[in-house]
């Protein structure tokens, strides 16, 4: 049976609406078992000793005062774990030529950023592990620092791994067409350096783990707040020399990920490691210092891009040269090098034109490593793109939606390849843009934003269209020969009440991953969401997946779960087709009861079909089927990546005296493909918005020459906050792909990849009278009145 | 991170406060609402502390007039100074001030005497004390004593106030019936210390300027007084210029907040006259 998605009123037609989630009363009444909920007979914590500078070696440790405190058992070196646990190297195969030194958990002979591990102790509460790990004593000899992204492969720099002989990464070039040639005929070029900030994710529960190692069993038991628990499941069986088999890892609630917790981090492995050693579990919980010192930050690039236009506006050439600094490690697995992939393959993404060549440069640096975080090299293409678009509008003198109109690949257009070689299989630019011409009344807009300028006020209207990558293929990570699933599976099985059980591989993180999978269960089985009960995050019951990232729940978990819902329907109908002496094609499942399909009229409960089957199995039929357990899996084969798009657009007022951005409203107009629960989505797109409203106007880390980490903490590194957001108004263009029933793309990222090129357009269209534009993130204040030429020094 | 206190006592009277300051050779630190403090050990800035919990003191708080004078108590917590029908009329400026003051929860629990005693040169009660021409009312083992709070706020973080002593209220001119008090302040989000703020008093004596977040202590920018005395706000901007000395840091550079301070100047002016631009 086909879902007839376009008819709201079918049976059972929860995909699609607003369904209350299954979890939100629980984490609301404080009742979610995050990891530093969980205590464990025998449990001891470890805390760290940090490196205080951002590169030295490091000489003789001393431990002796440490191992004095009072409740500490055991102090470990960089040496000591090295025996237990072998180090990584992130590197991957599709990557040519990225390159990365091999990583301990411990620092071994050299410290290479502010906040490395490098002395882990153990105690009985954590605030005896701190107040020894403040007491040991390390010989760092400072070596020499390298902070700067655009200097890092100058020839007078030094290197910071001589063994791999220069500071580069990776750099990757691609082109395509004329791009030279058009830039020296071109009827307009427009060229502007880009900035954007070194971001961190922020999330409200900061990294945990708790590793409990059972000698007896040969097992490892990691309760750890992570996206992606079967990837962790390798990483510790490999390097702990454990089999997979033994590894288990439980993801419980979960507060807040981002793409922060899809990572392998040197403290939570040495924390596996030190379990492992010592037979006891051992928990570690970051707090909000180690949190802005360790982990992942991004978005820290600096690009110089140009464009070229003809009369008519079309777009000929995009020209971009990307350039950001990593730290000192490319982070594993999933490596540090995707970032800067991602600018290339992205920029110009909405737009039909021809020549194309995008560089970027990836560089060590002595600094918190970066890595994937949400949105991945979105904001920055799009900031790129949609910036030298609006630029070129008006250097000729055009609309800003005007010109996109021009370039954006028609509506019918699919599927296409870009000029970055990226697969479209259906996007509706054109149709988004219509719709938030009309829900942001663009032209009284535009006429409001006039009388408000003959008022003194400078108010500014800012689009971005944007595409966003999503549903990855095995050609994101698999490919390059790292174990990290695309595919994902689920199991739903039919209890003796009615009532149905689904296990997914795809991970809840407070997004709603367990509500979308309910709701879509429910319809697939043909029962109430209440009565569907979703367990994901334990490696030991789920089957087999990939977790949470790339905006991938919905679209693969979602799919696997929607056919193991339906095969599911199928095996229930089988018996009750038995039971009822009844064609089973003749009946359908609808509220839990076993119905006639044409009549409706209902003719058993599931409560009952399951007593029989469970309880007087003997009744029915010898050679009956009655597996009322299902798994299927899905992954996608056609494209690489599920692609979505979308436009936003921010109403925006500056104080040209203070440099103060306040913001008025904001629009975004997203096609994800099929909508399961629209509110899920409509928060995500907000959520995303946020996040990306928070890089373009307050986040940014800050370090000086010296490596040193200048604003570890929530009252200097600013992020979003509720005060300042604007009234966010969404709505959808629905472009289901064809590559699953289901239809569903991605969503989570949407927002965040879109919201900073907004704002950063909309600033520019409200200085423009005044001659002055910004193009380095966040903008801050002082950045726009230095624009506006008003700071003296 | 975990905090790490050398000790914890409740006062049960001043007296008994002073007692245990005195026992503590020097490691005494006063408890009242802890929105400093307790987040300062928490990131181990501040360790070893004998906490002198203060906060269970009722008659150190509260707001009285008496005759020409608001008095304050040191243990008032900001939400109350801020809703107190008392305050509203006769230091509006501290009204409009707690409305900037940090987040519901912390104008919950901070006191305007920790905030005084505190001397974070970024918050906004030092500088209303200083335009306000308030009076700092201390107890310690020689007794009572009173520091105009001109001669009160000494450095970042430093007062006039000895390690033995106790601030136990803040005493200010009611204001006159034409007086005008306003307050300026930008900052990056709401709740956010100021990248700089400014109190602007209008009495019979004249005008009363004090900014805040433009050096390591709130200061009365009296050239800028003295120039709106005459009238002269042109002056008065060049003077303040040169009586500021703001820090760089990672919000904002001395330039911006040299800038930014004129902006709030002329603006607090305009609001004198009327103009709400």
């Amino acid at each position: 049976m086909t879902i007839p998605f376009n008819n709201p009123d079918r049976p059972n037609s929860y995909i699609g609406k607003t369904v209350p989630r299954p979890n939100a009363s629980k984490l609301v009444q404080g009742r979610g078992r995050y990891v530093d909920d969980i205590v464990l007979p025998r449990m001891l914590h470890v805390a760290f000793s940090r490196a205080p500078v951002a590169h030295a070696k490091i000489g003789k440790i001393d431990v002796d005062e440490a191992k004095a405190v009072k409740g500490v058992l055991r102090v470990f070196t960089g040496k000591d774990l090295a025996e237990v646990c072998t180090p990584w190297v992130a590197v991957l195969a599709h990557l040519k030529g990225l390159k990365s030194p091999p990583e301990h958990p411990l620092a071994v002979d050299r410290a290479c950023w502010v906040g490395e591990p490098v002395v882990a102790v153990v105690a009985t509460t954590r605030a005896a592990a701190e107040e020894a790990a403040s007491l040991v004593m390390v010989d760092y000899e400072d070596l020499p620092v390298v902070t700067d992204t655009m200097t890092a492969l100058d020839k007078d720099t030094p290197v910071i791994h001589p063994e791999l002989g220069d500071n580069l990464a990776f750099r990757r070039l691609h082109e395509e067409g004329d791009v030279d040639a058009v830039f020296e005929t071109a009827h307009k070029v427009v060229s502007a350096s880009f900035r954007t900030a070194r971001h961190t994710g922020v999330t409200l529960e900061p990294r945990s783990i708790l590793v409990d190692w059972n000698p007896a069993e040969g097992q490892m038991t990691a309760y750890h707040a992570t996206q992606a628990p079967h990837m962790m499941q390798t990483v510790f069986a490999k390097h702990l020399d454990i089999p997979e088999s033994r590894v288990r890892v439980i993801c419980g609630d979960v507060g807040g990920s981002y793409g922060i917790k899809v990572h392998v981090y040197p403290d939570e492995v040495a924390t596996a490691a030190i379990a492992k050693v010592m037979g006891r579990p051992i928990k570690f919980i970051a707090d909000r210092l180690e949190s802005y010192t360790t982990d992942i930050h991004a978005r820290d690039h600096e690009i110089e891009a140009k464009i070229a236009v003809d009369a008519d506006g079309k777009i000929l050439a995009m020209d971009v040269d990307d350039w950001t600094g990593i730290g000192p490690y490319s982070v594993y697995p999933r490596t540090s090098a995707i970032e800067g992939n991602q600018v290339v393959n992205l920029c110009g993404g909405p737009y039909d034109f021809a020549n194309y060549r995008a560089q970027t440069t990836v560089v060590f640096q002595n600094k918190t490593p970066t890595c994937q975080y949400r949105a991945v090299g979105h904001p920055i293409a799009v900031a790129i793109t949609e910036g030298l678009v609006d630029m070129a509008a008006a250097a000729i003198g055009m609309d800003p939606v005007e010109i996109r109109r021009r370039n954006m690949y028609a509506d019918d257009a699919y599927p296409v390849t870009s000029p970055a070689k990226m697969k479209f299989e259906g996007l509706s630019h054109h149709a988004s843009m219509d719709k938030l011409m009309e829900m942001m009344d663009y032209d009284a807009l535009r006429a409001g934003q006039a009388e408000a300028r003959k008022k003194g006020k400078y108010r500014g209207i800012g689009i971005a269209s944007f595409i966003e990558l999503t549903n990855p293929s095995p050609f994101m990570y698999g490919i390059g020969g790292a174990r990290i699933s695309a595919q994902d599976g689920c199991t739903v099985r039919m209890d003796p009440d009615g009532s149905v059980v689904a296990l997914s591989g795809v991970t809840e993180q407070g997004q709603g991953t367990e509500a979308m999978l309910s709701q879509v269960v429910a319809e697939g089985v043909g029962v109430k969401p209440t009565n569907v009960r979703v367990i994901t995050g334990d490696t030991q019951v789920t089957p087999y997946g990939g977790g949470t990232w790339a905006s991938r729940g919905a679209g693969i978990g979602g799919e696997a779960a929607l056919q193991a819902a339906k095969a599911l329907r199928n095996s229930i109908l089988e018996v009750a087709a038995a039971m009822l002496q009844a064609d089973a094609g003749k009946l359908d499942i609808r509220d839990g009861q076993v119905v006639d399909m044409d009549s409706g009229e209902e003719r058993m409960p599931l409560e009952e079909l399951g007593r029989i089957v469970y309880f007087r199995g003997d009744t029915l039929p010898k050679d009956l089927p009655r597996e009322l357990v299902q798994t299927r899996h899905f992954i996608t084969m056609e494209y690489p990546f599920a692609f979505t798009n979308g436009v936003q657009a921010s109403y925006l007022e500056v104080d040209t005296d203070t440099g103060v951005v306040t913001l008025l409203k904001h629009w975004c107009i997203e096609d994800c493909g099929r909508v399961i629960n629209p509110q899920l989505v409509d928060e995500q797109i907000r959520g995303g918005i946020v996040q990306g409203l928070g890089g373009a106007l307050y986040e940014e880390i800050h370090y000086d020459e010296d490596g040193q980490l200048l604003n570890g903490s929530m009252a200097d590194y600013l992020v979003p906050m509720a005060a300042e957001m604007p009234d966010m108004q969404v709505g959808h263009v629905e472009t289901p792909t064809k590559e699953s029933e289901l239809g569903a793309k991605g969503a989570g990222e949407a927002g965040t990849a879109g919201a900073p090129a907004a704002v950063m357009n909309a600033i520019n269209d409200a200085l423009r009278p005044l001659g002055a534009q910004v193009t380095e993130m966040p903008f801050t204040p002082e950045r726009i009145l230095r624009a506006l030429g008003k700071i003296n020094d | 991170m975990k905090a790490s206190a050398g000790g914890y006592a409740r006062a049960e009277s001043v007296g008994h406060a002073l007692d245990l300051l005195a026992g503590s050779d020097g490691q005494g630190r006063v408890l009242a609402g802890g929105q400093s403090l307790i987040a300062a050990m928490n990131m181990r800035l501040s360790f070893g502390d004998l906490l002198v919990d203060i906060s269970k003191l009722s008659e150190l708080s509260g707001v009285v007039v008496e005759g020409d004078t608001l008095r304050i108590g040191a243990l008032t917590r900001h939400a109350q100074v801020g809703a107190d029908p008392l305050a509203k009329t006769h230091a509006p400026l501290l009204t409009d001030a707690v409305s900037h003051i940090a987040h519901a929860a912390i104008r919950n629990r901070g006191t305007i005497g920790g905030a005084l005693a505190h001397a974070d040169p970024a918050a906004e009660f030092p500088a209303c004390a200083l335009a306000l021409g308030s009076t700092i009312h201390a107890e310690g083992p020689g007794g009572a004593r009173d520091i105009p709070a001109e001669d009160f706020f000494e450095d970042v973080f430093t007062t006039a106030l000895n390690e033995d002593e106790i601030l136990t209220a803040i005493s200010l001119p009611v204001a006159e019936e034409d007086e005008v008090q306003i307050l300026e302040e930008v900052a990056r989000r709401s709740g956010d210390y100021a990248l700089v703020g400014l109190c602007l008093v209008k009495r019979t004596a004249g005008h009363r300027v004090s900014l805040f977040s433009v050096g390591p202590k709130p200061i009365l920018a009296v050239g800028a007084m003295a120039a709106l005395d005459a009238g002269d706000l042109d002056t008065a901007l060049d003077a303040l210029s040169a009586e500021i000395d703001p820090p760089s840091d990672t919000q904002a550079s001395a330039a911006y907040r040299r800038h930014l301070a004129g902006v709030l100047l002329s603006r607090a002016v305009a609001r004198l006259k009327g103009d709400t631009a």
